[in-house]
């Protein structure tokens, strides 16, 4: 059967495909960067740690053969990043925002010195499940096979949404992320919590890239990540610092995302690069529709710079 | 440390005689920011170090190189200067906006779009105009579109609480595609084939060289708008009203300043100033509207302002510094076998020891300026 066989029909299904094989890196790093903002602190190097994160499972991956240990490996690098991170931004007087650019900076430097060997070699890729099976049409086959990171995401979406909630370690961090004198009085360390936090972040922000590298487009190059790491900043705000708001929008970014590709697949091809502009144009949208120059974001955590 | 710093700066202080205090005190006020940034330079470049040593190349005869294709001769200079002009306007596009305590990073999106309308304005006079009026009407084309984008995300920061550093990134990458499609479709001359660009301008519509030199005015154009930012900022009332607000918005509004206004202006001349470096890359450099404007200019030129701290005549040394670095990837690359994101490890390198020595100001009470004034 080819693309004519189910029409216009093709359009939402390749939406609903992109979604669910797009959004996979905007789930880890927006879960990662809620862990890292529930505590109070904001990391904007988070495409820094994606890119060398998808750098570093590329490599390993190569080297070893095995998906898994890159994996394993670019969150271990992802953490290293964050603890960087975190004991940079402990000191008085230093601005997070920006040394989440500079880390930016630095991770995508690093990431492209150490990854040019790894440019050519062929690396084993992440396994993932045809769900689709049950269909004849291969467009459905295709879009119903689902990576297994994918799956973990939604999981850990919810896992973390219960964590939140119910834990102790949950709550220590909503408190440390709400009021920092508040944090103290309880006798907890908020330098502590938002350094662990913030590695936790950058680890979860590397299997994204891990995803990125081993997955989908799934090679290692420069021009990997088109700011998923970035994006997935405005998202967290989108999502209101809610995993499972994260779950979903990160599923409307990667539906936004493939919107243009879709199009043309059907023959739609009258501005075509504005698609590209999709994901980012429907952030600022909702940005511009639930911010208020008087109060502060629901939801937001009290000690956070970015909504201040 | 401080401590020691502390007594030892005792003990020199009682010895001057009196005629000296207002000299040392001027010194200690301005010695801070330099001997801190010096300081954070060099623990940069020893980190730097230690990574190359890892590495197994040697940091000297990188650095070396690093001089030699920067500034070891008049024509590695010309080539840093030329690479410094576009720094110098994205860096006043982060710094200038930063006086009011916002932190843009969008730079890249109004050099983008700046450089498609110079191209877009300029194609229907070619031939008709002088070449100076067109590159006028360029130039103020790309700074209007400039304006208004970075404008928009100060506009959104202050009447619709939009986080700016957030709101001028999306906006980057809303001005890429904006490019991309101008450039793939309405714009696009047909005879660019491998390369999609507008229509090329003809060599006697480009901006030429400064006489004498091999770089183009761009660079001059660029210090230009940098003493401008100097004086709006230091010496007139806007500029100072616009330090209050950065101080304290409370403060401000009691004081009746236009805070709105303030916020809006400051991001739009800012934005303004990035357009001109896309109108210069197209000028000057490029000849045409292509995918080459988005090469990271804007990204750069946050790291020079804040190497400067966003002080604009500090801004153009650090961008010429920068330029230098970045002119001499090439070299590098040749003579040792490294890799182009060379320069962009040490950049970030620098950029973060940078950003965390911000922690020592104020510590070192050496450079408290009260110290030199007080009797013995």
């Amino acid at each position: 059967m080819d693309e004519s066989g189910i029409g216009i029909w093709g359009v939402p299904l390749a939406i609903l495909a992109g979604a669910i094989r797009v959004s996979t890196p905007f789930i880890f790093v927006s879960l990662g960067e809620t862990i890292t903002e529930r505590s109070g602190r904001i990391n904007l190097g988070l495409e820094g740690t994606l890119v060398f994160g998808a750098m570093t499972a590329y490599a390993v991956a190569v080297m070893s053969g095995s998906a898994w240990l890159g994996v394993l490996a670019a969150m271990g690098t992802g953490a290293v990043f964050g603890l960087v991170h975190g004991w940079i931004c402990k000191w008085p007087k230093v601005n997070d925002i920006a040394i989440g650019i500079a880390m930016m900076q630095f991770g995508l430097g690093m990431a492209f010195f150490l990854g040019k060997p790894f440019i050519k070699p062929v690396a084993p890729h992440l396994p993932s499940i045809p769900l689709g099976g049950w269909s004849s049409l291969p467009q459905v086959q295709a879009a119903l096979n689902i990576n297994v990171l994918f799956l973990i995401g939604a999981l850990l979406a919810v896992a973390l949404w219960w964590a939140f909630k119910n834990t102790r370690v949950g709550l220590i961090l909503r408190v440390v992320g709400d009021s920092t004198d508040a944090a103290r009085a309880m006798g907890i360390d908020p330098d502590r919590i938002r350094l662990l936090a913030t590695a936790a972040g950058g680890s979860l922000a590397a299997v994204g890239g891990a995803y990125l590298s081993l997955y989908y487009p799934g090679s290692w190059n420069e021009g990997i990540s088109s700011g998923q790491g970035l994006m997935a900043v405005a998202l967290v705000i989108f999502a209101r610092w809610n995993p499972i708001g994260c779950f979903l929008a990160a599923l409307l970014f990667g539906g936004a995302g493939a919107l243009g590709p879709a199009l043309q697949s059907v023959g739609v091809t009258q501005g075509y690069y504005l698609f590209y502009a999709a994901p980012y144009v429907l952030t600022l949208a909702i940005l511009i529709a639930t911010s208020s120059p008087t109060r502060s974001l629901a939801g937001a955590p009290g000690a956070l710079s970015v909504t201040k | 440390m401080t401590v020691e710093a502390n007594t030892s700066a005792i003990g020199m202080a009682s010895e001057p005689s009196s005629a000296f205090r207002p000299i040392l005190e001027w010194v200690a006020r301005r010695a801070e920011p330099v001997a801190i940034s010096f300081g954070a330079i060099l623990i940069g470049l020893a980190l730097f170090s230690v990574f190359i040593v890892v590495i197994g190349k040697s940091p000297i005869t990188l650095f070396q190189l690093m001089y030699t294709g920067g500034f070891g001769s008049w024509f590695s200079i010309q080539n840093s200067l030329s690479r410094a002009a576009p720094l110098l306007l994205t860096a006043l596009c982060v710094a200038l906006p930063a006086r009011l305590g916002l932190v843009i990073i969008g730079g890249e999106g109004a050099v983008v779009l700046g450089g498609v309308a110079a191209a877009a304005v300029a194609l229907p006079f070619v031939g008709t105009l002088p070449a100076l009026l067109v590159l006028l009407v360029m130039a103020a084309a790309a700074m209007i579109v400039g304006g208004i984008w970075i404008g928009l995300a100060g506009f959104l920061r202050h009447y619709r609480g939009v986080n700016e550093t957030i709101s001028s990134l999306l906006l980057a990458y809303i001005a890429i595609a904006l490019m991309n499609q101008f450039v793939e479709g309405p714009l696009r001359d047909p005879a660019s084939l491998n390369k999609p660009s507008t229509a090329p301008l003809p060599a006697d519509y480009m901006l030429g060289k400064i006489p004498g030199m091999d770089v183009h005015w761009g660079l001059a154009i660029g210090i230009v708008a940098c003493i401008v930012s100097w004086v709006l900022i230091e010496v007139t009332s806007y500029g100072f009203a616009a330090r209050i607000a950065g101080g304290n918005v409370r403060a401000a509004q009691i004081q009746g300043l236009p805070v709105g206004r303030l916020i809006v202006g400051f991001t739009a001349i800012a934005g303004s100033f990035a357009g001109l470096a896309g109108m210069i890359e197209v000028a000057a450099v490029q000849g045409s509207a292509n995918a080459s404007l988005a090469a990271g200019y804007g990204y750069t030129g946050i790291l020079v302002a804040f190497l400067a701290r966003h002080n604009p005549l500090a801004i153009i040394p650090v961008a010429i510094l920068l330029g230098g670095i970045d002119a001499s990837g090439g070299l590098i690359q040749r003579r040792m076998g490294l890799p182009d994101a060379t320069v962009l490890v040490l950049q970030g390198t620098l950029f973060v020891v940078i950003l965390l020595f911000e922690t020592f100001y104020g510590r070192f009470k050496i450079f408290n300026p009260d110290l030199w004034k007080r009797n013995p």
